[in-house]
């Protein structure tokens, strides 16, 4: 085999792509070749806004055991709910909408991280914990009413260019930022030193308080911004919007290929995960299987993936 | 070879081979009841994997064992090794940290059941503590990962040495007292004796020769995976024993005569204080200077060095520092490596601002520092983007050093850092540090061998979290250590 090639499926996410690509194929297969085009466009639109979160909760997760960030789905639905009650459906609201999305997220990640650092209360209670403050606070300033989103800022949000979708387009470049972030600066050396061994990354000279935070607010202001963009595309917050993100952005950072553990994130794979997970639902859908064998396929065919995705190697 | 009813274990012809990397390449080796082996060998010499060979926990290529007249070849694994009295202790520690020591004492003996389990397996544990070494100050009901590395050392060797309904045949040390100070090192080597003499067998792997030669009865020496001498210890001497291994001795004369105190009268560059020190004596380490720490395992060298370390980063009154640190670390696994990182990676940790063009790393400056420091330190690896994890003990405790020394700190710490490093790396690093020095550096060293304060141009000796001696390189002798380290003043 070409060293070339045998490189690319040393890569751990590799396989997910190819499960990814094999399930449209089989899709492809029953309805015989109509709407494939569409189905990528569409996996493409969902799995952008699984992206979003998942980054967030990638460096969450890489920080590792113990962290994880529960708050995303609240997180989401605050931001949205602030926004688009403030910009009330006017385009030139767009950008202070935006702000004040960025500013919710960036006022979660504060309260989440001092919960976590003064508190000493472990992430997964501390973000679970809030997000039913953020949560409320989104009831208590809308009650429960669908805001439309700025007709423009919905146009942004569905659009596509020759089957690729605005915001999906915007979240691949933001996906490839992370990754450099992740693999050359100095910040994204000191997630993965942190995760994997907190006590030499203290005495090697890192900041470990201050990774954590900064990795706390990144999350929380992605998470704000996917509800910001995800009202807008959906037709407007509403209140249990972010719902589906809880388990999906971790699984998502799961079957992408970073470690559970810590210490090792992986962006390609989030991805290939988003879309693979998209287009499962799609291809058994499309089978017209019934609700409980759809379940179990879904469970039998990750498990799948991730064995043969196999045992991680050392980062170089 | 006579196959008497005494022979605990035999192995014939033993291969073991990683990759390329024949670790064990053809090794017989024979333990009979009543006698202790003495193993060494350098880093890398297979040792360790001959260990894992018994211990059960790798099984080998090729070749026959042979435990207690059975011939196990094949059958041979970790529950057999239980069931033959074969016990570990490993260099790794392999307690679990977050149960008590009656708990780890469970862990190995599975015949504590029923009612009362933990009350009988804390007795059993700390009564071989009491006998092993009086003294030692641990409860059954500590939880493991509060205890210091020393006192888990200590633990994990009692463990070893208790007998349930399983018997101890044979305990095999690898490198136990490389974190006990000499004190408590000696406790366990005539316990050693007394266990031999009794009928036991021991293997004892030690990078100390002088441990080896008083306690083994015999010595077996390891190069590149091969035995290549075996002989009864008293024929063996310090210098023998060496040039066996296969490296050159240096004559300790040779240093001393350098080794002046060359204390400058200048400003200090660190000056510390332990926060429970009541009367004037300070710390104080000047340019150029190689200070060393002394006293007994867990006596505040520890806390001092950390408080040095992150004296710029928090103010605290503990220290006054001028100018970067950066920390060689002993315990490996808790405070040095990055088990997933590459061995480039590790070294460049402790550099990445300078390693910088704009504000991305620069991997080409990554690897040429790697390789510069590889080069310098001898860090032996056919590849530096290889995992960390896939260097033997010694070569990570030398990426360890390059870390440091790669960094742009001007006192560099270091925290007993030579726990199961070779005698020639150990030479090597000591040449290294003294021309680190000249060069201008500032080395504060803790260190639990006597030897390694030779090498200091200026010693403090720690008693109860204090400073108790302050010597300048000419009145350093090891009477002095010990007596400030045991007796209060009077």
């Amino acid at each position: 085999m070409p060293a070339a090639v045998k490189q690319i499926l040393e890569r751990p996410w590799i396989w997910v792509y190819i499960a990814a690509i094999a399930v449209w194929g089989a899709t492809m297969v029953f309805t015989q070749g109509q709407g494939g085009g569409d189905l990528l466009t569409a996996a493409l639109a969902f799995a952008t806004f699984s992206v979003i979160v998942a980054l967030g909760q990638m460096m969450v997760i890489t920080l590792g055991p113990g962290n994880v960030d529960l708050s995303i789905p609240a997180t989401m639905t605050l931001a949205g709910t602030v926004a688009t009650k403030v910009m009330d459906t006017q385009d030139s609201m767009i950008l202070v909408g935006f702000l004040l999305a960025l500013a919710v997220g960036l006022g979660v990640g504060l309260f989440n991280y001092g919960l976590i650092r003064l508190l000493q209360i472990p992430p997964i209670i501390a973000t679970l914990s809030s997000s039913f403050l953020f949560q409320s606070a989104a009831i208590w300033y809308n009650r429960g009413l669908r805001i439309k989103p700025p007709p423009q800022l919905a146009d942004i949000a569905t659009r596509d260019v020759l089957g690729l979708p605005l915001l999906a387009a915007a979240v691949i470049l933001l996906a490839v930022i992370v990754h450099v972030v992740l693999h050359r600066t100095t910040y994204g050396r000191a997630v993965t030193a942190v995760g994997q061994n907190t006590r030499a990354a203290a005495l090697a000279g890192i900041n470990v308080d201050r990774v954590r935070f900064q990795t706390y607010v990144f999350c929380a202001v992605l998470a704000a911004v996917n509800g910001f963009f995800f009202s807008a595309f959906s037709g407007g917050a509403a209140l249990n919007m972010g719902q589906a993100y809880l388990l999906n952005s971790i699984a998502v950072v799961v079957i992408g290929g970073t470690s559970v553990a810590g210490g090792f994130a992986n962006v390609p794979g989030l991805w290939a995960a988003a879309m693979f997970l998209f287009l499962v639902e799609a291809m058994l859908n499309t089978f017209g299987l019934g609700a409980g064998i759809r379940l179990v396929l879904t469970g039998l065919i990750i498990v799948g993936v991730i064995i043969a995705a196999g045992g991680q190697k050392t980062e170089r | 070879m006579h196959a008497d009813t005494t022979t605990i274990v035999r192995l014939d012809g033993v291969e073991k081979h990683f990759g390329a990397v024949r670790a064990l390449d053809g090794v017989d080796l024979n333990v009979d009841a009543g006698e202790c082996v003495g193993l060494v060998g350098h880093n890398g010499a297979g040792k360790s994997t001959l260990m894992n060979v018994l211990a059960g926990t790798t099984s080998p290529g090729a070749g026959s064992i042979v435990i207690g007249g059975a011939d196990l070849t094949g059958a041979y694994g970790v529950a057999a090794a239980t069931r033959q009295g074969i016990r570990c202790v490993f260099q790794e520690l392999s307690l679990c940290p977050n149960l008590t020591v009656a708990e780890n004492a469970r862990i190995m003996h599975p015949s504590f059941s029923g009612f009362g389990w933990r009350r009988r397996a804390g007795a059993l544990i700390v009564g071989k503590l009491d006998e092993i070494f009086p003294g030692h100050g641990i409860e059954a009901g500590n939880m493991v990962g509060d205890l210091s590395i020393a006192r888990r050392q200590m633990v994990e060797i009692a463990r070893a040495f208790s007998v349930t309904d399983t018997p101890a045949a044979l305990v095999i040390l690898d490198e136990p007292t490389s974190s006990l100070d000499a004190h408590v090192a000696n406790q366990l080597l005539d316990y050693v004796r007394r266990f031999i003499a009794g009928g036991g067998a021991c293997i004892l792997i030690s990078h100390l020769l002088g441990e080896i030669l008083q306690t083994a009865t015999r010595i077996v020496v390891m190069r590149d995976g091969k035995v290549v001498a075996r002989r009864p210890a008293n024929e063996f001497n310090r210098t023998t024993l060496v040039s066996a291994m296969g490296s050159v001795v240096e004559e300790r004369g040779e240093h001393t005569a350098a080794a002046t105190s060359r204390r400058s009268s200048g400003e200090p560059r660190v000056r510390a204080r332990p926060a429970a020190q009541t009367d004037k004596l300070e710390l104080l380490a000047h340019q150029g200077e190689i200070v060393g720490l002394a006293g007994l395992e867990g006596h505040g060298q520890k806390e001092i060095l950390i408080g040095i370390l992150q004296a710029r980063k928090r103010r605290s009154d503990m220290a006054y520092v001028e100018g970067a640190t950066a920390l060689v670390a002993g315990d490996r696994q808790n405070e040095g490596i990055f088990p997933l990182w590459s061995i480039a990676r590790n070294i460049g940790i402790r550099s990445l601002k300078s390693l910088r063009t704009g504000a991305l790393i620069d991997r080409t400056k990554e690897d040429d520092l790697a390789a510069e420091w590889r080069d310098k330190i001898n860090i032996r690896t056919p590849d530096l983007n290889n995992g960390i994890l896939s260097l033997s003990g010694g070569n990570q405790q030398k990426t360890l050093f390059a870390r440091a020394l790669a960094s742009d700190a001007e006192i560099i710490l270091m925290d007993d850092p030579m726990r199961g490093v070779d005698v020639g790396t150990k030479q090597e690093v000591y040449n290294l540090v003294r021309r680190e020095a000249d060069k201008g550096r500032t080395f504060i060293w803790y260190t639990t061998e006597m030897d390694e304060l030779d090498h200091c141009d200026h010693v403090y000796v720690f008693r109860d979290s204090r400073i108790v001696a302050d010597l300048a390189r000419d009145e350093l002798t090891e009477e002095r250590v010990l007596h400030s380290s045991f007796e209060p003043e009077a």
